[in-house]
């Protein structure tokens, strides 16, 4: 069998807090092909946004491996780009054309034409055309997210991977953004993993799903063909209780979920 | 079963039976001219004229509070012949001087805090021992080092300098939104790259404080210092033209003094630093 594109092999994550030694995740093992658009899905404490990071390279496994293209990742690299949750992942000192062209500037080594002809090609992909020049702060929290996709696009990675970057949005922003989102895939087949704590948009968004149980996470279930009920509100509708029984029913009564 | 229904408001409802309502009115002029800083603060610098003026004339002794018109005529008298102006530039290279190796001392400082634990112990050690310590109270240990010259001065304004630039950077360092450092990382950046790139930029609004403050504090220090033993650096600055002044009863030129002191402090934080925050930090959104 050809080499997955991603290969996260039964992988522990363990996180230390001044208590205590946390267990994230427990011998997690899934893979990614090339254009995949894999969704971690699971509720909060399964680990899912940790082992996001283990892929990007911020946390080393505490047991496992993961491997991207055969090749073990040590730490972060531009061959995997991140999306960030939060607003705050643009560099505000930098406007939305030089906050797409810089990476390309210092990890992929572009001449500054280069860098600018490709970084304004994305961003009119994502319909930010006319705030190229704008500063980062001038700009609606759904705007930010789009410079964030364009940017991870534009260095044409291996892998996005994206953490909840609709989370912080309103509903109405998050549904054209998932819209979008999959129409850019449609243009360039990348490769996205992406986590998200919503079952609606991990059917939306996803080809395949990973579900996740919480505290430690450990793979429930993975779910094929999820694109299969694409515009069928019904199939998706039917898909969205399934998996919902599948993460809560069985372990609701015993497992209640304590806030932090 | 009742449907939900809809009532649509109709026309001379929506516009309480007069004509469209106000959506926007232009501010009147005077309205307009009071909303600018400046032009509020003009007027309370000529009302503080006024009243400069008016109580030194009251009082009618030149010896202890001249008015305003016998210190502006002493100022650009000692502006006309020079004098001043080459005092102003003596202590303003000293002072230059002493803020760039205390700005680049700072960089280094914090450069090997943020980058090892024992440095950041350090540098907090340091600045907990020596930050509280006037500048000031070292210049009987520097005139014994350094002499009677303009390297003590250099010496306590590098102290005056260091401290707050690399507490300052060093806050802002760890402000750093940890978003930002993923980023920066995720770009493959590290070492001094990472920091030059990322953590300068990001840090700016603290590091700008730094440099603002530590300007306040050399001047003063400055200033202070040259009142103390000016006169042996061969040319004395500022502090020594007021000192001087004062031993020949020159007293509207000992205000003059004072008054150049003050504007050009004034003139580098309005001018210089102001300049700079416009070209950065509220251009960046970063600070309103």
């Amino acid at each position: 069998m050809a080499e997955p594109l991603l290969d996260v092999d039964r992988v522990t994550l363990r996180y230390k807090t001044p208590q205590s030694l946390v267990t994230a995740t427990h011998r997690v093992k899934f893979r990614v092909e090339r254009s995949d658009r894999y969704v971690l899905l699971g509720p909060s404490g399964c680990g899912k946004s940790t082992l996001l990071k283990a892929v990007g390279g911020y946390l080393s496994p505490g047991e496992g491996t993961i491997r991207i293209n055969g090749k073990k990742v040590e730490g972060p690299g531009a061959d995997r780009m991140m999306v960030f949750q939060e607003f705050d992942q643009l560099l505000p000192w930098k406007t939305v054309a030089e906050n797409v062209a810089f990476p390309l500037r210092v990890a992929r080594k572009l001449s500054k034409a280069e860098a600018n002809e490709r970084a304004r090609a994305y961003i009119d992909k994502v319909n930010l055309t006319k705030f190229a020049d704008s500063y980062t702060h001038t700009l609606s929290g759904g705007m930010k997210q789009r410079v964030a996709i364009a940017r991870g696009m534009a260095m044409e990675p291996d892998i996005l991977l994206m953490d909840e970057p609709f989370a912080a949005l309103d509903a109405l922003t998050r549904r054209r953004m998932q819209d979008e989102l999959l129409q850019l895939w449609e243009d360039t087949r990348f490769t996205v993993l992406f986590v998200t704590h919503s079952i609606a948009e991990a059917i939306r968004i996803g080809s395949r799903i990973l579900l996740l149980s919480p505290h430690p996470g450990r793979v429930k279930a993975e779910i094929e063909d999820v694109a299969s009920v694409a515009g069928d509100s019904a199939r998706a509708g039917e898909l969205e209780k399934t998996i919902d029984n599948l993460l809560f029913a069985t372990d609701a009564p015993d497992v209640e979920e304590v806030p932090a | 079963m009742s449907e939900p229904r809809i009532i649509l408001s109709s026309v001379d409802v929506m516009n309480d039976g007069m004509d469209q309502p106000e959506v926007e009115r232009q501010l009147s002029v005077t309205e307009r001219l009071w909303n600018h800083a400046a032009l509020r603060k003009t007027v309370i610098l000529i009302a503080l004229a006024i009243i400069w003026e008016l109580y030194a004339r009251h009082l009618d002794n030149s010896l202890l509070f001249p008015t305003l018109s016998d210190t502006l005529k002493a100022l650009f008298d000692h502006l006309a012949d020079g004098s001043l102006l080459e005092r102003v530039w003596t202590s303003v290279k000293v002072l230059l001087i002493g803020y760039a190796i205390g700005i680049v001392l700072a960089g280094l400082l914090t450069a090997i805090a943020i980058n090892t634990r024992i440095g950041t112990d350090l540098l907090e050690t340091l600045t907990a021992m020596f930050n509280p310590l006037p500048a000031i109270a070292l210049l009987p240990l520097a005139l014994i080092w350094f002499g009677l010259g303009a390297a003590s001065l250099v010496f306590v304004l590098v102290h005056s300098v260091l401290w707050a630039v690399a507490l300052n950077t060093h806050a802002g360092f760890l402000s750093v939104s940890p978003t930002l450092r993923m980023v920066g990382r995720n770009y493959g950046l590290r070492g001094l790259p990472y920091v030059l790139r990322i953590l300068v930029p990001a840090a700016f609004p603290s590091i700008l404080t730094g440099l603002k403050v530590a300007w306040a504090f050399a001047w003063r220090t400055l200033i202070a210092a040259e009142l103390v033993f000016g006169v042996a650096s061969g040319k004395g600055g500022l502090g020594w033209f007021i000192y001087e002044s004062r031993t020949v009863l020159d007293i509207p030129a000992v205000f003059a003094g004072l008054l150049t002191v003050i504007v050009i402090g004034l003139a580098v934080e309005n001018l210089g630093f102001r300049l700079i925050e416009r070209r950065t930090v509220r251009m960046w959104g970063v600070q309103s």
